[in-house]
């Protein structure tokens, strides 16, 4: 436990590693919610593939990385109703909004864009008064 | 072919860091937003360490007007802070709290994040669906008194 946050700055310098690559090589901003929300929508057009492509890298290099790592558990609650309020919540409110934690956090703080900040503060105080509601005071997370 | 090549290994790049930073444990993401309980600071290194090199490709992109594949760079971002921005992040921010996992994570856990993931990515993904309509509504000016 007490070296988590050296794996979380490693981890983020390879998630800022990735974002860096796609944007200086392929001259898009590393946003997980644009990609899979133009691929769902249909606004993807002409760079559908690279989307793909992009989410398929997402979803294997953990499968390559499991056998050599210390702990893999997501801990997701089995409580289908707060999985499916979230889910669709998640899914609406990124794309209304625009950007999630890695377009808006990473990528538009990282350029000092005033809607990266914006964005990041509403969802993480959104967020921590969600925790405080649901897991303090009504008990169901 | 090689966008697709690169854009496999930018996807890898953020599908490794989210794995081994631990943003895919639930917990972990909650314990960070718990500010009244056992509160986890992990989530701010990650996002500390992303921003370094993200940060050092912006300023580089400043200066080119196309992409190493010859595609062009993104516009300059928008100022505007309008109601979409504010209730959508509203919205995500409720929902990331209740599951403790962003759009990422989820692609990144799909190999072992079991039945709960899969409800939670098609609640996602029904939710990414129909926003083009509720965006629409949104667009519209609000009525005058």
């Amino acid at each position: 436990m007490e070296m988590d946050w050296i794996w979380g700055l490693v981890g983020g310098l390879l998630i800022g590693s990735g974002g860096a690559a796609y944007l200086l090589v392929n001259g898009r901003i590393m946003g997980a919610s644009g990609i899979i929300g133009g691929l769902i929508d249909g606004s993807a057009g002409n760079t559908k593939w690279e989307r793909l492509a992009f989410l398929v890298g997402v979803a294997l290099l953990p499968v390559v990385l499991t056998p050599i790592y210390r702990e893999v558990n997501t801990h997701i609650t089995d409580n289908i109703a707060v999985l499916v309020a979230a889910g669709l919540l998640v899914g609406l409110g990124t794309r209304i909004a625009n950007g999630c934690t890695s377009g808006h956090g990473v990528c538009g703080m990282s350029r000092l864009s005033l809607r990266g900040f914006a964005a990041t503060a509403v969802y993480i105080v959104t967020g921590g008064v969600g925790v405080v509601l649901f897991r303090h005071l009504l008990g169901v997370i | 072919m090689a966008r697709l090549i690169f854009a496999f290994v930018a996807g890898g790049l953020f599908g490794a860091g989210l794995f081994v930073s631990g943003m895919t444990d639930t917990t972990k993401v909650q314990g960070w937003l718990d500010v009244f309980g056992n509160w986890d600071p992990t989530l701010a290194f990650v996002m500390g360490g992303a921003m370094i090199p993200m940060a050092l490709a912006w300023l580089v992109a400043q200066r080119r007007r196309s992409s190493v594949l010859g595609t062009p760079m993104p516009p300059k971002p928008s100022t505007e802070i309008d109601r979409k921005l504010v209730l959508g992040s509203v919205m995500f921010g409720m929902g990331w709290g209740l599951a403790g996992l962003c759009p990422g994570p989820s692609i990144a856990a799909i190999s072992y994040g079991g039945a709960g993931l899969f409800i939670f990515l098609a609640a996602m993904l029904t939710g990414m669906a129909i926003a083009p309509f509720l965006r629409a509504r949104l667009d519209k000016p609000v009525p005058a008194e």
